[in-house]
């Protein structure tokens, strides 16, 4: 209870740092938001400046910032002043959300798959070509591999649509394009802890007990060795959702990251700063959570 | 802690992770000092404390190789090191010379020539303004192996300094240091990456400022895991007590001896920095036009891929395979310096 409360107090200073800490770079930018357009008006700038409240005091500015983002209005975006940040963000993230958890699902399952599979083939081919391609997952960018899977399977074979969202086959593409980086990752991991867990004399014990092989290492070492994948689950996270960012540009899915590079390009400040504070808190409270559960699963950590 | 993403990807990344980036290579235990054991403690006290001009008593034994000369011995059986370590001399000739070599420029335009396929005036084809894919190419070599050196001495320098300060004081200060870490861990890397090259203006001095000031944290856990398993052995308590500074003995004793797992960190470093380079300049805010990264250059060739596809091909190549030399060779310095991991 103490562990928790503490992870709390922590997690609280934490936002706000980040939020601080965004909200000052983004004051850092030169110039004002609206400098880009040619030649405002003074009167019209004046005005627009008025609005977002970009004519008080910094200190002011940052007190009305901590407020509002503490109540989670993130206030109106700059490029499309009918649309507020928080609009955009829950607009986006429902297809972010989706194909993100699609990515980290095909990626636990074939990663712990063929992790499992390398450690109980160590040292012969089957794991050598294992992880071979797992060193290969995790050298290609996941642009690069949206690309050559667009120019394989949509412009030459033709079986798959290049882009867009909403059917299933839509999805296929950019599923494996984000899944590729942690599917490798979580290979090497499993591969690695099975190696360890299978030297362990309490499988030696399971074996001497009788249990079937298939037994002893799908119910008892797999136990253990999956056990640290739960650890990774936070930056698997941040990796999945911040990846996405050009992936959902490539194939033009209406997701978060599409308007975020969106926001980039427009300079849009609110937008840009409302998905880093989205994202940050996300994971933050995200990592809490899987530390939590951690310690609950392994009753060797305590809390 | 297992490890981070990139990338971009990545991670690139971790990342990717990058963020994108993506740490590629999961270390099991960075941070308790029972992760590490001894660290490269295997090997014996420093040379300069080893036995100088007074020396033990000779013995028949031949002597022992050194640590360095034992790892070179275990890193040269390791083919796919070697062939990571070979891949990288020649990006970097080919970087160096290449250019020079190259009848084209990077930047000049022939239209009429435009979306050409690779042939043997165009080797690697011709991209949508007729600029020679092959010397672009070159030029963006220079240009991404720069980003992930420069990126990675950055973030050598914080990381191991803030590592060795955490390690060497230990409690409090240790204890404050490394939750910052976590929560730095935790976020997503890359919008810190387009946060600040938004502050900072695109460029190519701000990308080396921009991806080191992120990339340092794994490589500070590092430094502390062994700097704490270190301090605790009798030549720092010797330095010690002979009156050694505290910053000398973190200078001199301490991280010259966890060289070894700061030289795997830096190499897995180099290629999520090339990875979250191209990240940024998919998003245009990294190098600008008419320099071109190989980030730069894949995301023009994905634009065009219909028209020429060779466009993305080329520069894709030379990503991958510069990010898989890396990794392999990063992996294999691991394997030969830390034998215990194996």
């Amino acid at each position: 209870m103490q562990y928790a409360g503490q992870r709390l107090v922590v997690t609280v200073i934490t936002l706000w740092a980040i939020a601080t800490l965004t909200f000052f770079m983004m004051r850092a930018v030169p110039g004002g938001p609206f400098d880009a357009e040619k030649d405002l008006p003074p009167a019209v700038k004046a005005n627009l400046e008025a609005r977002y409240h970009l004519d008080w005091p910094v200190w002011r500015q940052y007190l009305d910032y901590l407020r509002r983002t503490a109540v989670w209005d993130l206030g109106p975006s700059f490029t499309y002043p009918n649309r507020t940040v928080n609009d955009i963000v829950a607009d986006g993230f429902r297809v972010s959300a989706a194909l993100g958890a699609l990515a980290i699902g095909v990626a636990l399952l074939a990663g712990i798959g063929v992790g499992v599979v390398a450690a109980l083939y160590h040292g012969r081919w089957l794991d050598r070509t294992a992880m071979f391609a797992a060193t290969l997952g995790i050298s290609i960018p996941n642009f690069i591999l949206s690309g050559l899977l667009i120019y394989v399977f949509a412009f030459h074979l033709r079986w798959l649509p290049a882009g867009l969202w909403g059917k299933p086959a839509q999805a296929v593409m950019p599923t494996l394009a984000l899944a590729a980086l942690p599917t490798a990752v979580i290979a090497r991991l499993v591969r690695a802890n099975m190696l360890e867990v299978l030297r362990q004399d309490f499988i030696t014990v399971c074996h001497a007990k009788g249990l079937s092989p298939a037994r002893v290492v799908f119910v008892h070492a797999l136990r253990s060795a999956v056990l640290p994948v739960v650890t990774y689950l936070g930056p698997l996270a941040a990796g999945v959702l911040t990846g996405s960012f050009v992936v959902e540009n490539i194939f033009a899915i209406p997701g978060l990251g599409k308007y975020f590079v969106q926001s980039v390009t427009n300079r849009d400040y609110s937008v840009i700063m409302g998905v880093t504070m989205f994202y940050s808190a996300l994971l933050v409270v995200a990592n809490v959570l899987v530390d939590v559960a951690y310690r609950l699963i392994d009753p060797r950590i305590r809390l | 802690m297992a490890s981070r993403s990139l990338h971009p990807m990545p991670g690139l990344g971790p990342a990717a992770g990058t963020g994108a980036a993506a740490e590629p290579a999961p270390r099991a235990g960075g941070t308790g000092e029972a992760g590490r054991g001894a660290g490269p403690g295997r090997h014996p006290a420093p040379v300069w404390a080893g036995p100088g001009g007074e020396g033990p008593p000779e013995t028949l034994a031949a002597p022992a190789p050194g640590y360095w000369q034992e790892a070179w011995r275990r890193l040269r059986k390791n083919p796919l090191a070697m062939a990571g370590l070979v891949v990288i001399a020649l990006m970097v000739v080919a970087a160096v010379v290449g250019p020079i070599l190259s009848p084209y420029g990077y930047e000049e335009q022939v239209l009429a020539e435009a979306n050409q396929p690779p042939s043997a005036a165009h080797w690697f084809g011709t991209d949508h303004l007729g600029r020679d894919i092959f010397t672009r190419v070159l030029y963006g070599a220079r240009i991404s192996l720069a980003v992930g050196i420069m990126a990675s001495l950055i973030g050598l320098t914080i990381g191991v300094t803030y590592g060795a300060i955490a390690g060497f004081y230990g409690g409090m200060v240790d204890n404050v240091m490394m939750r910052i870490i976590d929560v730095i861990y935790g976020l997503p890397f890359i919008l810190y990456v387009v946060l600040l090259m938004v502050v900072l203006g695109p460029g190519l001095d701000n990308v080396f400022i921009a991806l080191g000031a992120v990339y340092w944290t794994g490589m500070a856990r590092i430094v502390r895991g062994e700097v704490l398993s270190l301090k605790q052995r009798e030549f720092v308590l010797a330095a010690r007590v002979m009156g050694v500074p505290p910053w000398r003995v973190v200078w001199r004793h301490l991280v010259p001896n966890a060289v070894g797992p700061i030289l795997v960190t830096m190499t897995l470093l180099v290629p999520e920095a090339i990875f979250s380079e191209a990240f940024l300049s998919y998003l245009g805010l990294g190098v600008q036009a008419p320099i071109a990264s190989w980030g730069v250059l894949a995301a023009e060739g994905n634009r065009a891929l219909r028209a020429a596809p060779w466009a993305l091909f080329f520069p894709a190549g030379f990503i991958c395979l510069t990010m898989l030399a890396f990794n392999f060779l990063g992996d294999g310095l691991r394997d030969a310096l830390d034998p215990r991991l194996r």
